[in-house]
This record gives structure tokens, C-alpha cells and sequence, in this order.
């Protein structure tokens, strides 16, 4: 079976005036359907670079990414991309917010709307609908951005440390949604992330980048004696300890 | 705000504090209102100023009943204010649509940038008489006046706030796959609202401003004629009553905008 994605040699750097910033060198890596694939490097190594090739943000310098083995761009349609914080417009309500992509893209139908609000209603967010984004809890405004993702219904997902802006009680439950969320749907996602425990916590696989510019310095299978389990309850395996001083080791061998 | 009778006392006191300072405030501003005008009209009864040259309240009013008689006061305020909204509403259309214009072409943004500087920081009412040699004595003329002290700021201060909405919402377009359109009328318009109304809210003024400097050169009616003839002929009556109902006007205008303003902001 072919990979879902696949990246090959993909290289970029970022021009200005004073000069040109190496961002990411010679990345290549494979992500599998229904894989949970996390991304971790030292801050400003060029992780969010990486969503942005893979989104089609922005081309590669050199090497390719392919989607299912092809490479057009029309592949950009599977694929969510969640920010680093949720993005709400406060001058539409959570509803208007959910539905932005469908707007765009112009797929507000009845199939689409039975999707919302059964999504609205599994996720707790249905009674809160006509309420503006201030009204919501951070947890609850992070639901609703995995909402608005889920809404154009993409194969691939991207997270951009999508909790980094919860504190810690917040992310551990709105983590356990999300992974329980995706899991359900049966998405294929991709997190980049600076908290070792957080990858450790969602990820089937991990992918250690070095310092800018950032090449791949190794990638660790992560398995579980009980098979796959939540991130919550992984926390309290003897395996977590383990992957997580692996990755510290890792992380800080190239300083 | 919770206004049930559950309050403690200590914010009932609090609540009370605060209302006595806001009649308090009132009533020194009516009392300042009312002892100005009873100042003014014992002075000129009185003859320590000349009633000729500073007029007073008394012959302010009288003009004013003579002019509601007639039916010209209506004529100079209705064309004042109809030059003033007209030249308003242009300088909204105009404005918008230049701020998208050069968001949406940052080169020739970069481009004009010196020219829309330098237009900005221009004196506009060393245009008026170009604009009224131009165009004509006529109303078109006092219009593009009044358009012509609000549009360059308009477009420079809409323009700065287009530039400054935050990348991650535009990404966010982006990563749904919206074009250039889309971040146009998802993200920097209705996200720049509260910008746009402020910004009108200053314009009203500035519009009313270069009306009434077009109406000083081209005109032949209007609160900025009414003003410049009464001088020529003496008439400072007519010119103190002119200055006192454009200050009416300018108060109701900024009024409306202010609780168009409130109400948005409070949705």
C-alpha cells in the first residue's frame, strides 16, 4: 500500500534582505493511513516550515511532497490544518465559525449541516451554537477549531502545537478529546510539538528534528505493552518514562 | 452588573457614589451652559460689549424666528448639512475602496504611499480655490471640498489597519483553502469594523469642516455663505447664529455615528 504522504529531500529556506534563514535540509520521512505521527525539535527548528510544505503553503526549494504518490496540489482539499491557537472570529457565532471552511469552499448543504451539528452535539458545543467565541472555555474553543477542520472532512490533519495556549489541566483533557476524537473519526494526523510528554502521549511514531537548519536526527517507533492506549492513560505506563528520556536524550545530544 | 437587592451595602454606597458624581457632572455642565449665556446677554444689555459686533442671545434667537419665518434658515441648514452627508458618504465609498485597492496591491501601495503622505499633511482648504476655479461656484465643488479634508486620511488610517490584522487569521483562510477574496471579506473587513467606525466617526466632522470652507468661496447658499456674507454686511448676527447651529449639527452627527459605534461594539 502506498503511504499517504511522503516527503523526499524536501529543503527550504526563507529570503529577506539581510540574508537567507536555512529552515529545514534534506526532510524525508512517510506517514501511513490512520498513523498518529508527532513532530518534535527545539523551538524555532522549523516545525510549523514543515506543516506549511506539507499544507502547500509554500513549495519546497528542492525535493517533492506527494500525497497518496501523486503530486499535484489538488491534494490540498484532504487536508486539515489546525493553528496554534484556535482563531475564532469573534464577530460570528461559534456556528458562522465552524462553518467557515464550508463557506469558502462553498459546501453548506444538508448533508453538511447534519455533520455540524451532529459534531457540535457529540462535542458538547451544540447548546453554545448562537454564543459568540469570548463566551467558550479555551477547551472548548479548541473543540470548535478541530470542528471547523473536521467540517471539510480531510484525510490528513495537521496540529500545530495545538494546545500550547491551554494551561496544563486544560490541554491533558482537551489532548484526551482530541486524540479520542480522531480515533474515532479514523484520521490520519501529523502534531508538531515542543512538549516531549505530549508526543509521547498521542504519537504511534516520533520524528526528532535537530537545531535550524533542521534535518531529521532520528525517528522512534512508540508501542505500548496494551496495545494503543489514550494519552492520559499512557502517562501512567512504565513505556512513558522511557520513550520520554529517549527523547531528551535525543533532543539535547546535538547541543 | 448585578442590580438585584442581593447587593451588600458597601455596593449599594458604591452604586450610589458614582450616580451623585454623574449628576454632579451634569449639572456643572448645564450651570457653565446657562451662566454663559446670562453673562453674554447682561453684557451686551448692559453695554460693556457692543451688541452690534458680538451680538447676544436675545437677537440670536430673534434672527433665528425671523429666518423660520421666511423659510431660509431651513434652506442654508438643509444644503449645509445634505453638501455634508453627500461628500460624507462619498468619502466612505471612496475610502473603503481605495484601502482595499492598495491592501490588495501592496506595490502600488508602495507606490502612492509618498503622495497619499503628502496630500494628507497638505492644508486642504488651500484647495477650495482651485477646487471652486475648477469645477465651478457650485455644489459639486463644495462636495469634492468637503471629500477632500477626510479621504486621504481615511485611506491611510484604513489602510494601516488592514496591514495590521494578524497573519494567523489570513493563514487560517489559506489552510481552508479561501483565496485573496475570501481573506478580504472573512477576515480584514468585518475584522476591521470597530477601526472603520472609529475612523467615520472622525470624518463626519472633517467633512462638515470642508463644506462649510468651500461654501466661504463658491456659494451662494449654506451656513458657510450665511457666515461670510453676514460679515461682509455686517450682519453678526447672522454669522454668530450660523456658528451656533453648525455646532448643533456637528454634536447630532458625531451623536448618531457615536451610537451607531456603541451598538456594533455591544452586538
Amino acid at each position: 500500500m502506498k503511504p499517504l504522504l511522503e516527503l523526499q529531500n524536501v529543503s527550504y529556506a526563507y529570503h529577506s534582505k539581510t540574508g537567507e534563514t536555512f529552515a529545514l535540509s534534506d526532510i524525508s520521512f512517510q506517514v501511513n493511513k490512520g498513523e498518529f505521527i508527532a513532530v518534535v525539535g527545539p523551538s524555532g527548528c522549523g516545525k510549523t516550515t514543515l506543516l506549511s510544505l506539507i499544507s502547500g503553503l509554500l513549495r519546497p526549494e528542492s525535493g517533492s511532497v506527494l500525497f497518496e504518490g501523486q503530486k499535484d496540489a489538488s491534494f490540498q482539499e484532504k487536508i486539515g490544518y489546525m493553528l496554534q491557537r484556535d482563531h475564532l472570529f469573534e464577530w460570528r457565532t461559534i456556528y458562522q465559525n465552524v462553518t467557515l471552511g464550508l463557506e469558502i469552499q462553498h459546501k453548506i448543504n444538508d448533508d453538511s449541516k447534519a455533520r455540524i451539528d451532529k459534531m457540535l452535539m457529540d462535542y458538547g458545543l451544540y447548546k453554545f451554537r448562537n454564543a459568540k467565541p469570548s463566551e467558550l472555555s479555551g477547551g472548548m474553543r479548541q473543540r470548535a477549531a478541530l470542528i471547523r477542520t473536521l467540517a471539510l472532512e480531510p484525510e490528513l490533519l495537521l496540529l500545530d502545537e495545538p494546545f500550547s495556549a491551554l494551561d496544563f489541566q486544560t490541554r491533558l483533557s482537551v489532548c484526551d478529546d482530541v486524540y479520542e476524537i480522531l480515533h474515532r473519526e479514523k484520521k490520519t494526523a501529523l502534531l508538531v510539538t515542543h512538549d516531549l510528554s505530549e508526543a509521547v502521549s498521542m504519537a504511534d511514531r516520533i520524528i526528532v528534528l535537530t537545531k535550524r537548519p533542521a534535518r531529521i536526527s532520528t525517528i522512534l517507533e512508540i508501542t505500548f505493552e496494551e496495545g494503543r492506549p489514550g494519552p492520559f492513560a499512557r502517562r501512567n505506563t512504565p513505556e512513558f518514562k522511557e520513550y520520554f528520556n529517549v527523547l531528551w536524550k535525543e533532543l539535547n545530544s546535538h547541543e | 452588573m448585578n442590580k438585584s437587592k442581593g447587593n451588600s451595602a458597601t455596593q449599594e454606597e458604591y452604586l450610589k457614589n458614582l450616580q451623585r458624581r454623574q449628576y454632579r457632572i451634569t449639572a456643572i455642565q448645564v450651570l457653565i451652559f446657562v451662566l454663559f449665556l446670562l453673562l453674554w446677554e447682561t453684557a451686551v444689555q448692559l453695554s460693556w460689549i457692543d451688541g452690534f459686533i458680538f451680538s447676544s442671545p436675545s437677537r440670536i434667537l430673534k434672527t433665528f424666528g425671523s429666518m423660520w419665518a421666511d423659510g431660509s434658515i431651513f434652506l442654508h441648514t438643509g444644503i449645509t448639512l445634505a453638501e455634508t452627508l453627500v461628500s460624507f458618504a462619498l468619502v466612505v465609498i471612496a475610502g473603503v475602496g481605495m484601502a482595499v485597492l492598495l491592501w490588495y496591491n501592496t506595490e502600488l501601495s508602495e507606490i502612492l504611499e509618498p503622495y497619499l503622505v503628502v496630500l494628507n499633511s497638505l492644508p486642504k482648504s488651500a484647495l477650495a480655490p482651485l477646487l471652486i476655479v475648477w469645477l465651478g461656484a457650485n455644489m459639486k465643488s463644495i462636495i469634492v471640498a468637503g471629500m477632500s479634508v477626510a479621504i486621504f486620511g481615511t485611506v491611510l488610517n484604513l489602510y494601516t489597519g488592514f496591514r495590521e490584522m494578524d497573519p494567523d487569521k489570513i493563514k487560517l483562510i489559506y489552510t481552508l483553502q479561501g483565496s485573496r477574496k475570501d481573506v478580504l471579506f472573512k477576515v480584514i473587513l468585518p475584522g476591521t469594523v470597530p477601526l472603520q467606525l472609529s475612523v467615520m466617526k472622525v470624518n463626519i466632522g472633517l467633512c462638515l469642516v470642508g463644506v462649510v470652507i468651500g461654501e466661504f468661496i463658491g456659494a451662494r447658499q449654506g451656513l458657510g455663505y450665511l457666515i461670510i456674507y453676514g460679515s461682509q454686511v455686517f450682519k453678526l448676527d447672522w454669522v454668530i447664529m450660523s456658528i451656533v447651529i453648525l455646532c448643533i449639527i456637528a454634536m447630532l452627527l458625531y451623536g448618531i455615528l457615536n451610537r451607531i459605534e456603541k451598538k456594533f461594539l455591544t452586538r
